[in-house]
């Protein structure tokens, strides 16, 4: 690997090795430039992976649950600790714990604007890129990343220019549960493409159906991971420097408004200054706009790249809905990935249902032991005694779940922003997440809560049940907060993740989204990565990367 | 489409052996797996067989009043339950690990139970002394104290924990649910899986 000095002026600063950082680096390193990753978290390897629900579920060394963050649903509240915002704070990122359902955004998610005109109380608006110009990202993710899947069988995907290179994984029994509630019903279930090897590929192992995904590490790198698949290219490249333990606190600026460097702390908090041409921030649709916000200068009084007030606005997470089923024989969905089946129907929002939204409906089943015993036996079960036992007994293995994947709108009152009173252990304000859902999220919730009912009895389940329809607390979809357009007084990014404010500042990740298509962003998330670094690459051989001039 | 996939399948087996050639490569490892696993499993029983259990913040006292309301959360009928899987010792550790916070619950929480047991059962000592049935019946009634809530989660959480934790010992809470814990698997994983219409890697039409 690498080694650069702080006070050499590298072409490239990117923060965050998820896997938008990962692309970014590794697509930047290998064309030639010299890249060094600031990463805030630990380096872990497939070594340091448990199957240990337990150690995932309370003392978790994979997530920021350490780090404060605080929540409220609107601005009239006292925001309060919480825990429900999640993502990967270790080398890799969100995708060495995520389940890896890897979709691709359909044409229509990008001109949603356009089809279904304005909704009252929200920024709904059109991405500035289309399907078409993303396409040839979206075979690249696939191919350089390693995805398995089966292009061709849905009625609803977009046009595709190659097929997956892997064939999609085994069906599980969830999966033939969906086909069957499908065809009953007239729908289509396809295969869920997944960021996960069902053969072994370019030197990886292919999944060994562990069931540890969700939460976990993969122990034998047969998940697309940022530290799987790019992360060992860019160490190999000999032009990348990876520097663990290295939490930046302030992307800097000379007096000509452009990007010199960044500030961290490294492992012993001690400050290090990073001089670079240009910075790439990926670091999630939540820290990004915190990091953007924390950079305050006499120049971005407001926070980087914020003189319109846009950075952290239109925070979007995950809505989803769900419901459950008890089958005769079993299923054991512990075993293999979270998912093999999913439909896409009720994808497109029906102006017939008086209200926008729509979504995407996948057949999975429990999440493990602890899970399970706890909260996923039907709701009038006893909580404890030989009627609790009995039926922990029957049904761990015979229970499905059908999730749905909904619309959340884009509104200007769901934000990320600092919080005025706590800090965190390097005293830096923590994030603070402020999240109501539209009436129409709420809507479409109960219209996909009845679907998914709909498909359980379908599916021949003995007995059913749904969950309520709740307001979204917490999220592992992080989207919206520094969106992309073409119009500098409305969002934060141009149409290739160039920061309308900073010649040489680029935010790559899902604080980009404009709409949230249908939750799952993180085929889309590495696309937009591969196009702005095909584009940043460009600019630097015309040389309109504007590096600082005080070089 | 199908000839791309043929292709692309000639591919993978080129780098799988690629990836077999540079030796600890992760295509090592899994083909290595069960071995593996095997392996760590034996370490972890030998790190057990010490035990016959030692307490770190229950006293002997104590302790019998937590295996009871265990055993009635998941009783011993014809397969093992709550007290047969140690949970009891899985709460002992949280308590002195990763759940201290939890300690006062419990303090007080016992002197509740205490309490609701004279007031139930006239005459009655411990708690762990009584009937079933009047087990049951103190129960209920303490059935909505933060005591119960977090004694419920802790005996259920330690009976399908990893039994390095002190609970589901020999896997008594895994055998009872099903969860095989081989860490590997082939398809098919359930009864329906043989009847996909769509199996892998084959199309359709
Ligand atoms: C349980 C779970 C399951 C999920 N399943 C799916 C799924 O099936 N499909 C899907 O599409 N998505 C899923 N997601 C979401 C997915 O994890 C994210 O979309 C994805 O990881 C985002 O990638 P990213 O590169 O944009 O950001 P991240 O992966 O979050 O990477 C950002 C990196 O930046 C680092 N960083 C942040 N701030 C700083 C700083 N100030 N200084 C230095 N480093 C910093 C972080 O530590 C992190 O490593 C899931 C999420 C969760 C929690």
């Amino acid at each position: 690997m690498a080694k650069f000095k702080p006070n050499t002026q590298v072409d490239f600063v990117v923060i965050g090795s998820g896997i938008a950082g990962g692309i970014m680096a590794k697509e930047l390193s290998t064309a030639g430039f010299q890249v060094v990753i600031l990463e805030q978290g630990d380096y872990l390897h497939e070594k340091d992976f448990r199957y240990d629900q337990l150690k995932k579920t309370s003392t978790s060394s994979l997530l920021n649950d350490d780090v404060p963050t605080t929540f409220r649903q609107t601005d009239k509240e006292k925001a309060v600790h919480s825990t429900a915002f999640r993502y990967g704070r270790c080398v890799g990122g969100g995708t060495v714990h995520y389940s890896g359902s890897s979709w691709r955004h359909h044409e229509s998610d990008f001109i949603e604007r356009s089809i279904y005109g304005p909704v009252a109380g929200t920024g709904f608006a059109d991405w500035p890129l289309t399907y078409a110009e993303l396409e040839p990202y979206y075979t690249k993710v696939e191919w350089e990343i390693g995805y398995s899947g089966l292009g061709g069988v849905s009625p609803f995907e977009s046009p595709r220019s190659k097929p997956y290179p892997l064939p999609p994984m085994p069906n599980k029994s969830s999966g033939v549960l969906m086909e069957r509630a499908a065809q009953k019903l007239g729908y289509h279930a396809v295969p869920v493409p997944v960021a996960m090897l069902s053969q072994a590929y370019r030197g990886r192992s292919a999944c060994i159906h562990c069931g540890f995904c969700s939460g976990y590490g993969c122990k034998v790198g047969a998940k697309s991971s940022s530290l799987a698949s790019v992360i060992p290219i860019v160490e190999k490249s000999g032009r990348c420097e990876l520097r663990t333990n290295s939490y930046v606190r302030e992307i800097s600026v000379d007096k000509n408004g452009r990007v010199t460097g960044a500030v961290y702390f490294d492992a012993n908090k001690k400050e290090v200054f990073q001089r670079a041409k240009a910075v790439l921030l990926c670091a999630n649709g939540l820290e990004s706009p915190r990091l953007l916000l924390l950079s305050k200068s006499s120049l971005f009084p407001n926070g980087l790249a914020n003189t319109n007030g846009v950075v952290g606005k239109y925070f979007m997470p995950g809505c989803g809905a769900s419901a459950h089923g008890i089958f005769e024989h079993e299923l054991n969905e512990y075993k293999s990935v979270t998912t093999t089946r999913g439909i896409e129907d009720f994808y497109n929002a029906d102006p017939k249902r008086g209200y926008y939204g729509g979504g995407r409906i996948d057949a999975r089943g429990n999440n493990g032991p602890i899970t399970f015993a706890l909260g996923g036996l039907p709701p009038d079960t006893p909580r404890w005694g030989s009627d609790y036992k009995k039926a922990l007994k029957e049904n761990f293995n015979r229970t499905l779940t059908i999730q749905a994947f909904c619309t959340a709108l884009p509104q200007e009152s769901n934000n990320i922003t600092l919080d005025p009173d706590v800090k965190d252990a390097w005293g830096l304000a923590a994030m603070r997440v402020t999240y109501k859902d539209h009436p129409d999220d709420m809507k479409n919730k109960a219209f996909f809560r009845e679907r998914a009912l709909e498909l359980v009895d379908a599916a021949g389940a003995i007995k059913k049940w749904a969950d309520p329809v709740r307001e979204e607390k917490a999220m592992g979809h992080t989207m919206g907060t520094c969106r992309m357009g073409n119009d500098p007084k409305t969002s934060v990014v141009d149409r290739f993740n160039r920061a309308h404010d900073i010649p040489n500042l680029f935010v790559v990740d899902g604080s980009s989204f404009v709409t949230t298509a249908r939750n799952h962003p993180t085929c889309t998330i590495s696309a937009l990565a591969f196009r702005a670094a095909d584009n940043i690459i460009r600019m630097s051989k015309n040389g309109s990367i504007k590096a600082p001039t005080d070089s | 489409m199908k000839k791309p996939i043929s292709k692309k399948q000639g591919a993978s087996r080129r780098s799988f052996l690629a990836g077999s050639a540079t030796g600890l490569s992760s295509v090592w490892l899994a083909s290595q797996w069960p071995g593996i696993l095997a392996a760590q499993e034996h370490a972890q029983k030998v790190a057990r067989s010490g035990k016959p259990g030692k307490l770190g913040f229950f006293s002997e006292e104590q302790a019998a009043e937590v295996e009871s309301v265990a055993a009635q959360i998941i009783p011993t009928d014809e397969t093992p339950g709550a007290r047969e899987a140690g949970c009891l010792y899985f709460i002992d550790r949280a308590l002195t690990t990763f759940d201290r916070e939890q300690q006062p619950v419990y303090t007080q929480g016992l002197e509740t139970l205490q309490a609701k047991t004279r007031e139930l059962v006239p005459n009655a000592g411990k708690f762990s002394g009584l009937t079933a049935a009047q087990q049951i019946q103190v129960l209920k009634a303490i059935e909505t104290t933060p005591f119960f809530a977090q004694i419920r989660l802790h005996t259920i959480t330690g009976f399908v924990a990893n039994p390095e934790y002190g609970g589901n010992q020999d896997k008594i809470g895994w055998n009872l649910i099903g969860f095989e814990s081989k860490f590997h698997y082939a398809a098919p994983f359930g009864y329906y899986d043989g009847q996909s219409e769509l199996s892998a890697g084959t199309r359709k039409g």
